[in-house]
């Protein structure tokens, strides 16, 4: 159904190479997100697999059928993109009804299909609107119901919830998860969100300057980062790294430590050092301590309220079942 | 106190632009009223501007003694006629420019803009050498295909400008929707230029419909649009203000109304670009 599969595939722009050869599966049914820093690839990678650019070598295969060459309305994917890229001439029923023109749908079917889809995603009172009348969140949708009727092969999301205020953004996550699970069809989603990657995906992919760094499930990106880079872009708030924490170190140059893996209290603990701010959230307090000669600044996630405001002391006691250990080149030591 | 400064500031700049208004428009009320004249009126010291006989002998002399609907017919040809043909080579031109664009699409587009900026008259002698040879001296065709030349420049820029404000990724949408090339430039691409083209297109119209160089250098009789019609009328020996002024209106008389019906197209074409 939707199966695909990179083999060496490349891309450089001129003289530049963008993406080195890499490999990568991509499973029926399966939710995989590239995340990654902007400039790392992400994007041209989903491009290349939509086939909105041509490779430069490699093969790519869809449901095992070779693709490289096809052009985009021939691979039977479906794409929502950032800008929602809606047509504006058309009103949201004809946006919708556009791919199954496209394909020579018949007409009632495709009156059953718009109806289906906009009920669906909360559009049935919109269908008659151009896209210029409607808010972010709902042109997003009209992009999602224009990607639905096609039933295609998998989804292709290219960072679909940038242009949308926080609030908003959590809704649609979760619109995307259950529309994930209700259709159990591939989706490829990028992001630069490292909280949408570790929310929505099946199985992340870390992209860095083209180069995939690590593939996992949420969990375990958490759990055993690869290196410095997955450690340090996995987890909110980011992990501290730390130097010269004596026999902690177990002989490895940099260990990392996340903020939610510290105790702070305010008598006694291994780790000396001074609050420099406090963020108060209720839930949870992160405290931000300078002067542990350690770090610079170390993180610290304290569930609940904590007492502590600036220039306090405080002392800290790392989980040492849950440190992370780095060698020179800032690969993890097993 | 602040608010009746504002008030004032209101008004001299409304009796400000009116006056400069009224001084652009000057010559051309004046033409239309010297076409009402008679000549002995129009040349008339000190001039005489509204309290005079009004009469259309002008124009009824105009007509009589030269073929109005011919000239007009040759404008209407050689306008048209070298803006459809311009269009139709400058839309793929300016697509390719703005939609796949190479390392030199800058360069090209100033290079064709910089012969905008050579003089007419410096290409006169050789244009009509070869309009002799080729035997299209005062023929509609010739005139066409000059006036197709003159503003393929500006067709192209403007449609480039236009093209650009089109989001590419919209068109990648289509593609990804499962439209072919064709369907991709019937569905989606044309729809959202038209009012680009629809600009670029009365613009040209009005720029070839008013050009008097090459119309009164390349033809003589057959060819001659509503320029060579004026200036048939400014003769060297005798005065005919009035004569000459009723056949300038008549030749601006079309574009003018054209133009009037055209506002909001024309001003979007004028300002392309400057505002999104």
């Amino acid at each position: 159904m939707g199966r695909i599969t990179l083999d060496q595939v490349s891309k450089s722009f001129g003289e530049v190479e963008v993406i080195p050869p890499l490999d990568l599966t991509i499973d029926d049914g399966e939710f995989v997100v590239f995340v990654g820093p902007s400039g790392c690839g992400k994007s041209t990678l989903l491009r290349l697999i939509a086939g909105l650019e041509d490779v430069s070598s490699g093969e790519i295969r869809i449901d095992r059928e070779p693709a490289t060459h096809l052009p985009p309305s021939k691979r039977g994917l479906a794409m929502v993109f950032q800008s929602y890229a809606l047509y504006p001439h058309m009103s949201v029923r004809k946006n919708i009804a556009f791919p199954m023109k496209m394909a020579g749908v018949p007409e009632d079917e495709q009156a059953r299909k718009i109806a289906d889809a906009a009920t669906a995603l909360n559009l049935t009172d919109y269908l008659d609107r151009r896209p210029g009348q409607l808010s972010g969140g709902q042109r997003q949708r009209v992009a999602i119901g224009r990607a639905i009727v096609r039933e295609p092969a998998a989804f292709l999301f290219d960072e679909p919830l940038s242009n949308l205020d926080a609030a908003l953004r959590v809704g649609m996550r979760l619109e995307i998860s259950e529309l994930h699970k209700r259709l159990a069809t591939t989706m490829i989603y990028v992001t630069h969100d490292q909280v949408e990657a570790m929310t929505m995906a099946d199985k992340i992919v870390v992209l860095r300057d083209g180069l995939i760094e690590q593939v996992g499930s949420p969990l375990d990106l958490y759990r055993a980062p690869r290196n410095l880079f997955v450690a340090g872009f996995i987890g909110s708030p980011r992990m501290n790294f730390v130097t010269g924490a004596g026999d902690r170190m177990g002989g490895a140059p940099t260990i990392g430590v996340r903020p939610e893996h510290i105790m702070a209290s305010k008598e006694s603990g291994p780790w000396k050092g001074t609050v420099g701010v406090s963020e108060h959230l209720g839930s949870d307090t992160f405290l931000h301590v300078h002067d542990t000669g350690l770090a610079e600044t170390l993180t610290v996630r304290v569930g609940g309220e904590f007492d502590a405001r600036h220039g306090d002391t405080v002392f800290l006691t790392p989980d040492d079942e849950k440190i992370h250990r780095f060698d020179a080149d800032g690969s993890r030591i097993a | 106190m602040g608010r009746s400064v504002t008030t004032q500031r209101k008004a001299f700049n409304t009796l400000f632009a009116w006056g400069i208004g009224l001084l652009i428009f000057f010559p051309i009320l004046w033409t239309i009223l010297t076409s009402f004249k008679t000549e002995a009126t129009a040349i008339a010291d000190p001039p005489v501007i509204f309290f005079f006989d009004w009469t259309v002998e002008n124009y009824v002399v105009v007509q009589e003694r030269s073929n109005y609907l011919r000239f007009l017919w040759n404008s209407v040809i050689i306008a048209g006629g070298s803006t459809v043909l311009g269009i139709i080579i400058a839309v793929p031109a300016a697509w390719s420019m703005a939609f796949v664009p190479s390392r030199r699409t800058k360069d090209i587009l100033l290079w064709m803009l910089s012969t905008k900026m050579l003089p007419a008259v410096g290409v006169l002698y050789p244009i009509y050498l070869i309009f002799i040879k080729l035997g299209i001296l005062d023929t509609r065709i010739g005139l066409v295909v000059v006036m197709m030349f003159i503003n393929l420049p500006i067709i192209v820029w403007m449609l480039y400008t236009y093209f650009r404000e089109i989001p590419g990724e919209i068109l990648e949408a289509a593609r990804m929707d499962g439209a072919s090339l064709r369907a991709e430039i019937i569905h989606v691409l044309t729809p959202m230029a038209i009012p680009g083209i629809a600009s670029t297109v009365l613009l040209n119209f009005i720029l070839a419909w008013n050009e008097a160089f090459w119309t009164l250098n390349l033809t003589a009789a057959k060819a001659a649009p509503l320029t060579a019609f004026i200036a048939s009328y400014s003769s060297p020996e005798g005065l005919f203000y009035a004569k000459l002024s009723a056949a300038s209106v008549m030749a601006i008389a079309p574009i003018l109304v054209m133009g009037w019906f055209s506002q909001k197209q024309l001003v979007r074409g004028l300002t392309f670009g400057a505002v999104k």
